[in-house]
């Protein structure tokens, strides 16, 4: 039970995807511009990567052992049917929202976090409840992440900013700020990241 | 857009895509795997490579089948194209540079997901001649190795005093470890693109 704390903690703070691993930049710059575009991006992440979890579970324990060759190609072809799907889903319930995200939806499916998180749960072994936490731990670090960036880009607008430094330079040196702030952090086990 | 392309305008989309529409800078695409392992020049050299050899043979793929791959799954079939020429690139690597391979670890396998791979089918190849896209592709995929390297350049002699190993200012120099953690990545990219902007700027007053 601890250690799923540990991997969820670690997952959200210590190691957040986006601000140590770089993963899942591009909505993270394109989609932060708004504070309620942002927090809805997570939420289709989290979502996204908890069936992404559960997907690369099942291929782990019963398809892969036969053909371990193949574990990059099906690790995304169940990924991109799963956003095509979502895509759908969000298309039918909530147009506002599609037209939102616009070219960001079919994207996610190049989002290196959903990616990344079957790659990395594969690499450490992790079991089926393991991923789990560990896909909502990921979900909700990269939400944080992308709702603080959208509240600081939000106030960044508004300030008083020479132009040469506008747009995506400012972007990434605010990125950097907090990535610093989370690197701090890794001193929350003992060091242990 | 379809018809046949003279020199001049594929030298145009050449060379569009090194500096006007930089995929890095301009575009502020594939920023993943252009941060995470752009902590030393060899890493950047060796991404850069990768990437252009699947962006040049995925688009070429994808031109010469789009008439053929329906709308519908479109972006299923192109992620099976350039997934299957990353386990080419990714078995190359590792054969031919093991100890590069090792250090870039899951982000050889990540250049699957690279939005500037999929941008480019979703937006250019799939809409224009196999020639025109393998111009594209070309242009795209150097001038991202271009902005790969100077970020990991920057950040070698920066970070750890060095390039491509060799140390530069001797052993007096305190190195800015900041500078290869994951913050360092996004501060010097975002210098390097204010240095891009104030050139776009200058250049537009004069």
């Amino acid at each position: 039970m601890s250690q799923l704390a540990w991997i969820f903690i670690s997952a959200v703070l210590v190691n957040n995807f986006t601000l140590a691993y770089f993963l899942g930049l591009c909505p993270f710059f394109g989609v932060s511009s708004r504070l309620e575009t942002a927090f809805r991006l997570g939420l289709a992440n989290i979502f996204v990567l908890i069936i992404t979890s559960i997907c690369a579970w099942l291929l782990n324990s019963f398809v892969l052992p036969y053909a371990p060759y193949l574990r990059l190609i099906s690790f995304i072809v169940v990924i991109a049917s799963t956003v095509q799907f979502v895509e759908m889903v969000i298309r039918k319930m909530s147009p506002n929202l599609f037209r939102a995200l616009g070219i960001f939806l079919p994207l996610i499916t190049t989002n290196c976090a959903i990616l990344g998180l079957a790659l990395f749960q594969t690499s450490r072994g992790y079991g089926f409840w393991q991923g789990l936490v560990f896909a909502l731990g990921a979900g909700i670090g990269l939400t944080l992440a992308l709702a603080l960036m959208a509240g600081l880009r939000e106030e960044a607008e508004l300030s008083d900013v020479p132009a040469v430094v506008r747009g995506t330079a400012l972007n990434l040196l605010i990125a950097g700020l907090l990535s610093m702030a989370f690197q701090g952090f890794a001193g929350l086990f003992g060091g242990a990241a | 857009m379809s018809a046949p392309s003279s020199p001049s305008e594929a030298y145009a989309e050449f060379v569009k895509g090194i500096w006007k529409e930089n995929p890095v800078f301009v575009g502020v695409l594939g920023m993943c795997p252009m941060l995470a392992v752009t902590n030393s020049a060899v890493n950047a050299l060796a991404m850069a490579s990768a990437t252009l050899f699947v962006l040049l043979g995925s688009s070429v793929l994808v031109s010469a089948l789009r008439t053929v791959i329906p709308k519908q799954v479109r972006i299923t079939t192109y992620i099976i194209i350039i997934a299957t020429f990353v386990t080419v690139a990714d078995m190359t690597l590792a054969a031919a540079v093991p100890a590069v391979h090792k250090e870039l670890g899951a982000f050889i396998s990540l250049i699957v997901v690279n939005c500037l791979i999929l941008g480019r089918q979703e937006a250019f190849a799939s809409k224009n001649t196999l020639w025109m896209a393998f111009v594209d592709a070309l242009g795209m995929g150097l001038g991202f190795g271009f902005a790969l390297f100077c970020l990991g350049a920057s950040r070698e002699v920066l970070g750890m005093g060095s390039i491509f190993g060799v140390s530069l200012f001797g052993p007096n120099y305190e190195p800015w470890v900041i500078m290869i953690l994951p913050p360092g990545g996004f501060i010097m990219l975002g210098l390097i693109m204010v240095v891009f902007n104030w050139a776009k700027f200058r250049k537009g007053a004069a």
